[in-house]
């Protein structure tokens, strides 16, 4: 049923697919784009763009890293109120001390990564103007909210037994998170954070769509121009950059985990 | 510090180090490549107009046409996921299928009775053919398909569920092709001990346990294109996008915040439904 209302409320219509100017649009589309446009001019155009692109990804990751690992920190609830670091502290302290910062950090995590990087990015070219600075915030701010909640989760899942021992020998809770939390969860978080890194690349390559820099802008501009031919040989130079991404991020997690 | 310390133990303290370093030089590459400015951005300047824009979206607006065009928008976005999904679904198995080698040519189905040469590499290049287009259907971005189908079938919400059960077939149907090939061979071994055919092999030995696999991921998908559905409107394929596209360039910030606000409640409850659909199947 709820399907029968989606289909309704989503205008689906096949007949829209198979009527001429649709088969006559679709063909266009596609004999538009052969042969692929290989001038020297214009692949020397795509290679700031290229670069670009990967820049936003790598910039965008770090920023993300950098938001979302202190709210992941807060956002871990082993740390801030739960379980045996938590088991002699006051239920006031605790949950004034923990409990606030926790639902604070929780909630501003669930809003960074509810509004798509995308929304994110239409809104810091407002901000900040066009170019690539637009992008690497929204990529930062987006990505800051998924890396925090996973961050959390691996470090909630982190074995208890180490901290116990450190908590035994009298440590502070900051000799706690730094010598037995980050070690033991060290590899999860990297290897979550290079997977982030391989989705960013693609996402880089879109956020051009509203002026945000990158390959994206030059494929808007191709696709708004007709120049399907264009459009072909930068979908083939995305490829390739998504799967180099793909090849070195994986080296590195199969190293790691 | 302690990245050296733990990647120490993997690959040699060296390696750690290289790899600190390169990446230290990589990031200051980029900030330079995209004029990352954190001083004017946390500056009192950037700051203070971060904080009167911010400022400026409250209070949401919350009279009655807005709150309709809102709630509209967002069921909207939601059968578009939906559709999108499920269309995503259909595709990317019939794709699956004929892109697992364990299915189409080696492996244990056909440890039995070799296939004739000319055969098998008819299949070899079906199973080609197949991994081609998920490549391709997933290296194009669902907002390049959504601005194709647009050029294709008009605008409006329809051209937003045919990009994203097209891209995302290309994503989910690489995912099931994964699972068939990974599947467990002892009850496919016991089926083909009693001499089942491959057919019925295929529907009661391989189906029946990717299916658990199939549905987690289609789920998981589900929650990528809710989000992904909130933006298709930026190029006119309907849904909330559309309306936070006029929003935010006709400078409407209480209405915006208040589309911002649909996002967020729909994206929760998608997320939401999605998780305790898998914890209640898995």
């Amino acid at each position: 049923m709820v399907l029968a209302i989606s289909l309704r409320e989503a205008g689906v219509d096949p007949r829209l697919l198979v009527q001429s100017d649709a088969v006559g649009n679709a063909a266009r589309f596609v004999r538009g784009m052969f042969p692929p446009a290989l001038g020297v001019d214009f692949l020397g155009l795509l290679v700031r763009p290229v670069i670009e692109t990967i820049q936003i990804s790598l910039m965008g990751t770090t920023i993300a890293v950098v938001i979302g690992f202190p709210l992941g920190l807060l956002a871990t609830a082993s740390l801030m109120w739960r379980g045996a670091l938590h088991e002699r502290t006051p239920v006031a302290r605790r949950a004034l001390l923990g409990g606030v910062p926790y639902g604070l950090a929780r909630a501003l995590l669930s809003v960074f990564r509810a509004i798509p990087e995308y929304v994110w990015a239409f809104m810091f070219v407002r901000a900040v103007g066009l170019g690539p600075f637009p992008a690497v915030l929204a990529l930062g701010v987006a990505y800051g909210g998924m890396l925090g909640k996973v961050y959390s989760e691996i470090l909630e899942g982190v074995d208890s037994r180490p901290i116990e021992a450190l908590r035994a020998a009298g440590a502070s809770r900051a000799a706690i998170v730094l010598y037995g939390l980050v070690p033991s969860a060290l590899p999860h978080l990297v290897s979550y954070t290079l997977y982030r890194w391989e989705c960013a690349i693609r996402a880089a390559a879109i956020l051009g769509f509203v002026g945000a820099g990158g390959i994206g802008q030059q494929l808007a501009l191709s696709m708004r121009m007709f120049q399907f031919d264009e459009v072909l040989t930068e979908l083939a130079v995305l490829f390739a950059l998504v799967a180099a991404v793909d090849f070195v991020s994986g080296r590195i997690r199969g190293r790691l985990v | 510090m302690s990245d050296t310390r733990a990647t120490a133990g993997v690959g040699g303290a060296h390696w750690a180090w290289w790899t600190v370093a390169g990446f230290a030089a990589l990031v200051a590459w980029s900030a330079h490549g995209t004029r990352v400015d954190v001083g004017a951005l946390l500056g009192a300047e950037g700051l203070g107009q971060m904080t009167a824009y911010v400022a400026g979206l409250f209070p949401p607006d919350v009279s009655p046409p807005t709150l309709r065009d809102a709630a509209l928008g967002a069921f909207e976005t939601f059968a578009i996921s939906f559709v999108g999904s499920v269309l995503a679904v259909g595709l990317g198995f019939s794709l699956a299928l004929v892109a697992s080698r364990t299915v189409l040519y080696r492996g244990i189905l056909y440890a039995g009775e070799r296939l004739a040469p000319a055969g098998r590499a008819g299949r070899i290049g079906i199973y080609a053919l197949a991994r081609g287009s998920l490549n391709a259907l997933r290296t194009i971005p669902e907002i390049l398909w959504a601005l194709i189908f647009v050029f294709i079938v008009g605008l409006g919400p329809f051209a937003g569920v045919l990009a994203l059960g097209v891209h995302t077939a290309g994503v989910l149907g690489k995912l099931f092709a994964e699972v068939i090939e990974d599947i467990d061979p002892r009850p496919i071994e016991a089926l083909q001990a009693t001499g089942a055919s491959r057919l019925a092999i295929i529907v009661y030995g391989i189906l029946p346990q990717a299916a658990p696999q199939f549905l987690s991921y289609a789920l998981y998908r589900w929650e990528v294109n809710i989000r992904a559905a909130a933006v298709m409107g930026f190029v006119g394929a309907g849904g909330l996008g559309q309306r936070i596209h006029v929003a935010i360039s006709l400078f409407h910030e209480h209405q915006l915040l208040t589309l911002l606000l649909a996002i967020y409640v729909i994206v929760t409850v998608v997320d939401a439904l999605s998780a305790y659909l898998r914890a209640r199947l898995l």
